[in-house]
């Protein structure tokens, strides 16, 4: 009973993965039969040729200084993006005159499209700075609107009691806010990681420092290397679904120090 | 002595308080009984500071000097029964701990989380809070629903041995009886009945 529970389990992870593995072979092999010449390696790749090509970069011992240059702006967009849209739905719940000044400013940087943002901030900064300071941006609003609204969901009745019953204001915070803002702080995590890859990426594709994933995509673009491109795009899936984990993770642990 | 005096506070156009006024005594476990919705719990908020009334005053008490027990246990589902303690007692009197969950009746669950309690434990720690918690005045708001009666007579003693006075609201018998004052009430809006 216990192995075939197993099996299931096995069967239920592996398959999605496998059915669009088969997928994209099936695509690759359809397009090798329709299109003459190097169309299959510039259109769709098969995936073995993405594979090979991955452990062909690995071996560069360049690929992991772009690789960790990358994750390191990345990350520290997103960290300045967390840090400064807590800060501010905090200030926009304390405030409504700092609601006022905020939310139309961040509405704003919300529906600007992320390359004009890119263009001007090339502009303002060096190359090298630009994917941080993007992938801050698009991470911002995302936190602000879900603590935003976790700050305004929290429970009335709790608070009360915290005034009641004479808790500081740290106290008030580390016992009732912080629990409460919890899934919305990981909602905002899960969601705010995505853009901050696919934005950042996106910056470095457009100014190209020195080293980045997005300038060897660039690169890889022109020179037509289809599988490369494919290889550091699986890179930023990679490391975006570790960074992921590893915020939620230390989100969750921090939670339990907290309330222990 | 607490003294109210024609205190009177309306929801919209619901009066609930009308110019009324009530001494406390200084000691013992004063029981406020009367139906449902007459106005009891607004009075006690009224004493404790969480309500502001539109007219009148509370002296001989100030609401950082009294310990609140609210209608609703309002325990935080993150933190466990000792934690909910500890949270109120000051560093140097952590130790008490133990004795309050010994007077709950909760020492086995010490490191459970309010959502593996049923009603009554549940009302019993946050009963207990706020006793641990302090206070020249004690307001308990319903602080026996779910509690059983040999519980309550446990609790009750403690109650007098606190060295503050308690006004609590409860519609028990058991609680009445074993209470140092009753004070009959109707409303709303709330008004004193005559007799005990």
């Amino acid at each position: 009973m216990a192995r075939s529970n197993s099996l299931k389990t096995y069967v239920s992870i592996l398959l999605p993965p496998a059915f669009w593995l088969g997928a994209w072979q099936l695509g690759a092999f359809l397009v090798e039969l329709h299109v003459e010449g190097r169309g299959n390696e510039l259109l769709l790749p098969y995936p073995a040729t993405v594979l090979s090509a991955l452990v062909r970069l690995a071996q560069d011992p360049a690929f992991w200084g772009t690789a960790l240059t990358s994750l390191l702006r990345i990350a520290a967009g997103m960290a300045a993006g967390v840090a400064l849209g807590s800060a501010l739905a905090a200030l926009t719940c304390a405030s409504s005159w700092c609601e006022r000044l905020f939310a139309p400013v961040i509405r704003i940087v919300r529906a600007t499209p992320v390359a004009s943002f890119i263009l001007l901030v090339l502009l303002w900064t060096g190359r090298n700075q630009v994917p941080a300071v993007i992938s801050g941006l698009m991470v911002l609003p995302v936190v602000w609107e879900n603590l935003t609204q976790g700050i305004r969901s929290t429970d009335r009745q709790l608070l009360e009691l915290s005034r009641a019953y004479r808790f500081s204001r740290g106290k008030t915070v580390r016992l009732v806010y912080l629990p409460s803002l919890k899934p919305y702080l990981l909602s905002a995590v899960t969601t705010a990681m995505g853009l901050a890859w696919k934005s950042g990426v996106a910056a470095e594709v457009l100014c190209l420092p020195r080293p980045g994933i997005g300038t060897e995509i660039n690169h890889a673009k022109q020179a037509f290397e289809t599988a490369d491109l494919f290889a550091w795009t699986a890179v930023v899936i990679c490391l975006s679904l570790l960074m992921e984990r590893f915020l939620t993770r230390l989100i969750q642990r921090r939670r339990e120090g907290a309330a222990a | 002595m607490i003294q109210i005096s024609n205190l009177t506070l309306a929801y919209g156009d619901k009066l609930v308080l009308d110019r009324f006024s009530l001494t406390l005594p200084d000691t013992g476990v004063t029981v406020l009984s009367g139906p449902s919705g007459c106005g009891k719990t607004t009075l006690m908020r009224c004493i404790a500071g969480l309500e502001r009334p539109q007219n009148g005053t509370v002296s001989g008490i100030a609401p950082s000097e009294t310990a609140f027990l609210f209608q609703e246990d309002r325990l935080f589902p993150w933190r466990t029964v000792e934690q909910h303690l500890t949270d109120v007692l000051p560093k140097s009197r952590r130790g008490e701990a133990d004795r309050w969950l010994a007077l709950a009746g909760l020492e086995a669950e010490k490191t459970a989380l309010p959502a593996a309690l049923s009603g009554g434990m549940k009302r019993r720690l946050a009963l207990v809070r706020a006793l641990a918690l302090g206070g020249k005045l004690y307001l308990l708001d319903e602080p026996f629903t779910g509690v059983d009666g040999d519980r309550i007579k446990a609790l009750m003693a403690a109650l007098k041995e606190l060295g503050a006075p308690v006004v609590l609201s409860s519609h028990e018998g058991l609680v009445r009886s074993l209470a140092d004052q009753v004070i009959n009430l109707d409303g709303p809006p709330l008004r004193r009945l005559p007799g005990p």
